[in-house]
């Protein structure tokens, strides 16, 4: 067949074929309104195979290309997963994530969580160190903030209830950021991460150890033990994730590194959606429960242990069995 | 079926049996995608923060909210919401796919965005550039690690119009390859002075058995009898 012929025969059918592309990608009409659209997509592969095996010029072939790759793209979608099964994600995936990756979730959690007891040790046993750690002005901000002569709480003195609103945003932008550094920072040979682990260990466990040694400890570790069962939880996490890149690059096994970067950055990628999780609701108790002065601090202590003990529970036993709730 | 292409074409097999083509993009495209992507981001928390500002301590909240959606959600929504295209991308002509040539999903665009940051050390994206121009797709470490592929969006090019010429049949069959050229010979001589098209031309003089200086004029005719009366 010549392809004039070729074309003004099909021609209509091409066109209509655009037509619904466009539709599709503006997001018009739903995928499942067009019933003949897998049809239409093959018959236009087959003229695509037709024209390219009959030598037909390239401004026949090219455009034809280009519909066939536009119907591809419309035909073949990754079902994303992260909407449809947040429940299952949450109550049985990412524990069971947590529990297969204890190894790196066991590193990360010894070198964040000793440095950090290591250095409030060191500075409650050598005051001065705090100097060599963490700068004299953020000292003073932190004594600052914590002065048990205050009323509320948190980075001001007293705050209202917008304050509450502002703190949680500046957390929710600070404390997920440093989740996403710590990860990041993976991909070079997970060095990044053990890095940023360290580092934060010090800064958090020198703080802690210089208020306690000067006498604010009431203050402070009322304030930090409710939502840091969540926030150091997750840095941890960000961090155990990180170094699994990393260690896809170290040691890929009998895949190229390449491809064992790619599944390892799928399984850590899964983890981290886990970790903003954790934040955001560190967070909220962080803006709102922990900055409260009403509560006697016994309580605070109480729903602290408590909330440790959920978090651990959580990652060890929820969706031990197959048949979790899905 | 084809032999390996000379540029950078990146060949996909579909189910269906056909191979497609994407044209992966360069370093240049994508840093000037960036720049007018950072841009945008900067015009608009600019314009958001001043009223933002006025509203007092909540105002302060919403904006920290905002500034942590811009500075680490921007590109995942687009990318995932707008056919793989951040407005900066959009303006160059450029997409995201994954390597299969599919679109691509929460997952693959978060991995891409956020190991963004390694990309950037240790300063002004310069792993990025490195893997990127190493890379025979130019892919830097995100797209590494996520398995994505930043490509040109084509659009369908205007038809050029074959000269007139009086049809006609080769008493000899032509292989694809060569049908091809010829029928790219005569749809591209718009484009050429006309020196050039007479050097072309005169290079299949022999086997056409014409003189040099009608060979174009013959080879047009072939062109015209390939593709059938219009």
């Amino acid at each position: 067949m010549k392809q004039s012929l070729f074309e003004s025969r099909h021609q209509p059918q091409w066109q209509a074929f655009a037509e619904q592309l466009k539709q599709l990608e503006q997001g018009k009409r739903k995928a499942g309104d067009m019933a003949d659209f897998p049809h239409q997509y093959r018959r236009l592969c087959q003229h695509l195979a037709l024209a390219q095996e009959r030598g037909y010029s390239s401004y026949l072939v090219d455009p034809l290309q280009q519909l066939a790759l536009r119907g591809h793209q419309q035909l073949y979608r990754h079902r994303s997963r992260l909407t449809a099964n947040i429940l299952s994600f949450v109550l049985a995936d990412f524990p069971r994530l947590v529990r297969e990756q204890w190894r790196f979730v066991l590193i990360a959690g010894l070198l964040f969580f000793g440095s950090l007891v290591v250095v409030a040790l060191l500075v409650y046993l050598f005051p001065e160190l705090v100097y060599s750690i963490v700068s004299p002005q953020q000292v003073a901000e932190m004594q600052g903030m914590y002065d048990p002569e205050a009323s509320r709480l948190g980075r001001l003195a007293d705050r209202a209830a917008s304050e509450d609103w502002m703190m949680f945003g500046y957390y929710v932008m600070h404390n997920i950021g440093i989740a996403f550094q710590t990860f990041a920072a993976g991909l070079l040979f997970g060095l990044g991460s053990v890095f940023f682990l360290i580092y934060n260990g010090l800064i958090i466990g020198a703080i802690s150890g210089h208020l306690t040694e000067i006498g604010y400890g009431q203050t402070f570790w009322s304030f930090v033990i409710g939502h840091g069962a969540f926030e150091l939880t997750a840095i941890a996490l960000a961090g155990a994730a990180g170094l699994q890149l990393g260690w896809a690059l170290i040691a890929p096994g009998r895949l190229t590194r390449a491809e064992s970067l790619r599944l390892a950055a799928r399984k850590s990628m899964q983890m981290l959606c886990g970790v903003m999780l954790l934040l955001l609701i560190a967070a909220f108790i962080e803006a709102y429960w922990s900055s409260s002065t009403t509560t006697a601090a016994w309580i605070k202590y109480l729903v602290g242990a408590v909330l440790w003990l959920l978090v651990a529970a959580y990652l060890t036993l929820t969706g031990r069995t197959r048949h979790a709730p899905e | 079926m084809q032999s390996a292409p000379l540029d950078t074409r990146y060949q996909i097999e579909t189910p269906e049996g056909i191979d497609l083509p994407l044209r992966p993009a360069g370093l240049l495209p994508r840093a000037l995608a960036f720049a007018f992507d950072l841009g945008v981001r900067g015009l608009a928390m600019g314009i958001l923060l001043v009223p933002l500002a006025l509203l007092g301590n909540i105002g302060i909240g919403l904006g920290s909210l905002l500034l942590f959606l811009v500075s680490w959600w921007y590109m995942v929504l687009f990318e995932v919401l707008n056919q793989g295209c951040s407005p900066g991308k959009q303006v160059m002509g450029l997409r995201v796919v994954q390597d299969d040539g599919t679109p691509i999903g929460w997952s693959a665009s978060l991995i891409r965005n956020l190991l963004r940051f390694v990309d950037m050390l240790p300063f002004g994206y310069f792993f990025g550039a490195v893997s990127c121009l190493q890379h025979p797709h130019f892919k830097r470490l995100g797209d590494l690690a996520a398995g994505t592929l930043v490509i040109y969006r084509q659009q369908p090019a205007a038809r050029p119009k074959i000269p007139q010429a009086a049809p006609l049949g080769l008493p000899f069959t032509l292989e694809l390859n060569e049908q091809r050229a010829i029928l790219g010979f005569a749809e591209r001589q718009g484009e050429l002075s006309a020196e050039r098209v007479h050097e072309l031309a005169s290079i299949l003089a022999m086997p056409l058995q014409v003189p040099a200086a009608r060979a174009a004029e013959q080879l047009n005719g072939v062109a015209r009898g390939l593709l059938g009366p219009t």
